[in-house]
């Protein structure tokens, strides 16, 4: 289905998720975050790139791997995206959930 | 189911055992529920703190007596390195899906907020002293203490 971001029109599913990453920019990503309350830092943008790059390598992500990417360990993570840290941030880099128990 | 519309909010996991699967189960049912935003505490109990004490963590092991799902006829379960052949097999399977060792599970648990609590009565059954434990644990606790960590609307308990 289609909805407003940042006035633009884009994709997502029924959970919120982009459903196409072309559409995906800067200012869609502040929104996603806005509707989480979460403000973006120049730390939130490094793990989004992070994302972004193993969504584009085809690499399944967990939070293990989060761990170990040398991006950021799992304390910090969890202090960038409250709550649901893994589920948060792949939705603001405007890439799919994770389907990870890990 | 008013409040929070029924959500679960907290879960308090209570692992009595020490085989590697219950040890997972526990573990993966915690750590997926700090993923989502849920809370979670896990009490180790009896058996079940040997997934924290130092000296055996890394040396837990499959069932293979009493474990009809694995296949393995019961006689057989019991002869000299059947378990420790199905635990490297367990193991390595493990790893290709990506789940971490013992030890480095514990450390995610701890690091994803996850709190870990050691059951008195039991270690003083086992005669553990506080340094054979897994140095991040948040204490050493009575299950009166723990019933009280769970308080609040949204607990979950589950005994594995």
């Amino acid at each position: 289905m289609e909805t407003q971001l940042a006035n633009t029109t884009v994709d997502v599913n029924e959970e919120g998720y982009l459903t196409n990453f072309a559409q995906w920019t800067p200012a869609v990503a502040e929104a996603i975050a806005n509707s989480l309350n979460i403000t973006l830092t120049p730390r939130h943008w490094e793990v989004i790139k992070y994302l972004q790059n193993e969504y584009k390598n085809d690499s399944p992500l967990s939070i293990r791997k989060i761990g170990k990417s040398g991006v950021v360990d799992i304390k910090e993570f969890y202090q960038l995206f409250p709550n649901a840290p893994l589920k948060a941030a792949t939705k603001i880099a405007g890439i799919p959930k994770p389907a990870s128990c890990i | 189911m008013s409040e929070f519309n029924g959500e679960i909010r907290k879960m308090m996991i209570i692992l009595s055992k020490a085989s590697l699967e219950n040890v997972y189960a526990a573990f993966v049912l915690a750590n997926g529920a700090r993923m989502e935003g849920i809370e979670a505490e896990i009490f180790f109990t009896f058996f079940g703190l040997e997934a924290v004490h130092k000296g055996k963590l890394e040396h837990l092991h499959t069932a293979t007596v009493g474990n009809p799902a694995l296949n393995i006829p019961t006689l057989l379960g019991g002869l000299p390195g059947v378990e420790a052949l199905a635990t490297s097999m367990m193991k390595k399977e493990m790893e290709r899906i990506d789940m971490p060792d013992v030890l480095e599970f514990l450390d995610i648990l701890k690091a994803s907020g996850v709190k870990l609590w050691a059951c008195k009565l039991a270690m003083d059954m086992f005669h553990y002293k506080k340094e054979d434990i897994y140095d991040d644990l948040d204490g050493i606790i009575t299950v009166g203490d723990f019933y009280k960590q769970g308080s609040g609307l949204g607990t979950h308990m589950l005994f594995v």
